[in-house]
């Protein structure tokens, strides 16, 4: 079974619906990538999946249990985090006060569990800046912060939307070697990517959607890149 | 002598004007809650305590600390009740929900304490001095000054040094980020705001000690409340506490300019900062 899913899963903005019925799964210490072109739906899944957004509570099921629409500290608490777009961290705060904040409401660990010291061993310039207010760090230091301040959230499933945007390859090269650290103690990873090829690479399977819709899913390794283009610019949706 | 007077009078008025700034740093600059009722709150807490010392024949000081609890259960009550639900980045619903508050609390307190103006018998403490070299000083307004550094102090070191504090501060830079790692941003705005309204209760109990009070009174703390805020420095409690202290020193040196002329020197001393410096003293230029 799977450890997080969404079942026909609706939601959106107001009036304006952003997601039509999106079926996705994840499994424990599986890393499932979501692809698609902007305004596809990929942020809006996670939003939805984290309690920002208004859903029907069958619509999110995690370890069994029906969550859909539970507040976002709860969703924390039972499990699942986030490292939202943006990095988002709290600014006026140093490296290890915006960590802290994290442990001091983590959920309870499932395995080994995450520390301040295990983070700074994943990314050791985090331990040089431990006492920098976070607003004078540069993209790629805050990005690892705010990876961090998920992972010390102990979650069975970490959302991480588009943590290379805006960073130097190396960097990305840095924060991706990173992350099989991460599924090996069975976290669940899912990556909102813009890049294809690195979402190819670093994921087993992937989802692409288009227009609020899944319109392609399978192994990472056995899909090919005409499958990939006609699913995110919806080639075949104009043949039909 | 004369102005070494004035500004030792200036820094223990100061003292008052920081018990009533403390909340207003918390609600308004932490949370961006405008609250209105802010001057209110003193005053229903500061008639609460003159009826229950009347009624129980309790001391100053026990009113003291059977108000800080009341004031802290109000403070929880309206965060949960009402304030909640006007949260946000905009300023202007909270500031429009509460001023509708202030005219109803006002109001009502006027049904059931009426207009006069009352007090709270200290024991002979109100009109205690020691002479300190050339100079008499008043031992309740040490008392207020000391109250409200310890306040000060205790206040900050919470925000700094406790999981609670770095919680506040972190729904305070990015609400929904701290809802993203597992902080409730509604329990912890509604600690804050009881921990404002609190302080007031030592505010209000030393307001009605030195003065008096009457229903109609809330306004002028609301301003002094905010004018020590603004000179300080959005977000910072040292900040609040030195804007109060400004405020207090400006208008004592303006009542010994003329009698008329102190509280509005303490004006002037508050725009001439929002046009010179109109982040306030303590906050850095971001």
């Amino acid at each position: 079974m799977s450890l997080l899913s969404t079942h026909g899963l609706l939601a959106g903005y107001g009036d304006m619906r952003a997601l039509h019925g999106i079926d996705f799964a994840v499994d424990p210490g599986e890393t499932v990538a979501l692809i698609g072109a902007n305004g596809a739906g990929k942020s809006t899944l996670l939003r939805a999946i984290m309690g920002l957004l208004p859903v029907a509570a069958e619509m999110v099921q995690f370890d069994g249990k029906p969550v859909g629409g539970t507040a976002p500290h709860r969703m924390v608490q039972s499990g699942v985090a986030i490292v939202p777009e943006g990095r988002r961290l709290f600014s006026g705060m140093t490296v290890e006060e915006n960590l802290r904040v994290a442990s001091e409401h983590a959920a309870a660990p499932h395995n080994t569990p995450w520390t301040q010291e295990r983070v700074y061993d994943l990314f050791p310039i985090l331990r040089e800046k431990a006492r920098t207010p976070v607003e004078n760090l540069s993209g790629g230091q805050q990005q690892m912060v705010s990876i961090g301040r998920g992972l010390l959230a102990q979650p069975r499933v970490l959302l991480c939307d588009e943590i290379s945007l805006g960073l130097a390859p190396r960097v990305v090269r840095e924060i991706y070697a990173a992350l099989p650290q991460v599924t090996a103690q069975g976290t669940a990873l899912v990556l909102v990517e813009q890049d294809v090829g690195l979402a190819k690479q670093a994921s087993q399977r992937l989802y692409c959607l288009l227009e609020g819709r899944v319109t392609l899913e399978g192994q990472s390794s056995d899909i090919s890149r005409d499958d990939i283009s006609a699913a995110y610019f919806g080639a075949s949706h104009a043949l039909d | 002598m004369h102005w070494i007077e004035g500004i030792v009078q200036g820094v223990l008025l100061g003292g008052l004007y920081a018990q009533y700034a403390l909340g207003m740093a918390l609600m308004f600059g932490v949370m961006k809650i405008v609250n209105v009722t802010h001057g209110d709150l003193v005053i229903l807490l500061a008639l609460i305590g003159i009826s229950f010392a009347d009624f129980a024949g309790i001391g100053p000081w026990s009113v003291l600390v059977t108000l800080v609890p009341i004031g802290a259960a109000i403070g929880w009550l309206l965060q949960r009740a009402i304030l909640n639900r006007v949260v946000g980045d905009d300023p202007l619903p909270s500031l429009i929900a509460t001023f509708g508050l202030s005219i109803a609390l006002q109001n009502a307190m006027l049904v059931v304490w009426s207009a006069d103006t009352r007090s709270l018998p200290g024991g002979g403490i109100q009109q205690a001095s020691v002479e300190i070299g050339p100079l008499f000083v008043g031992v309740l307004p040490v008392i207020v000054l000391v109250c409200a550094t310890l306040l000060t102090g205790g206040l900050d070191a919470v925000l700094r040094f406790t999981r609670y504090g770095r919680s506040l501060r972190a729904a305070s830079a990015d609400v929904e980020a701290a809802a993203m790692v597992g902080v409730n941003p509604k329990a912890v705005y509604a600690t804050a705001t009881a921990i404002a309204v609190g302080i007031l209760g030592f505010a209000a109990t030393f307001q009605a000690m030195r003065s008096t009070v009457a229903p109609a009174d809330g306004p002028f703390m609301l301003i002094y409340a905010f004018e020590a805020v603004i000179i300080g420095g959005l977000g910072s409690v040292w900040g609040a506490f030195t804007g109060a202290m400004i405020l207090g020193i400006s208008q004592a040196i303006g009542f010994r300019i003329s009698p008329g002329f102190g509280i509005l020197a303490g004006h002037l001393v508050f725009l001439a900062v929002l046009a010179i410096r109109p982040q306030g003293i303590f906050q850095r230029k971001s």
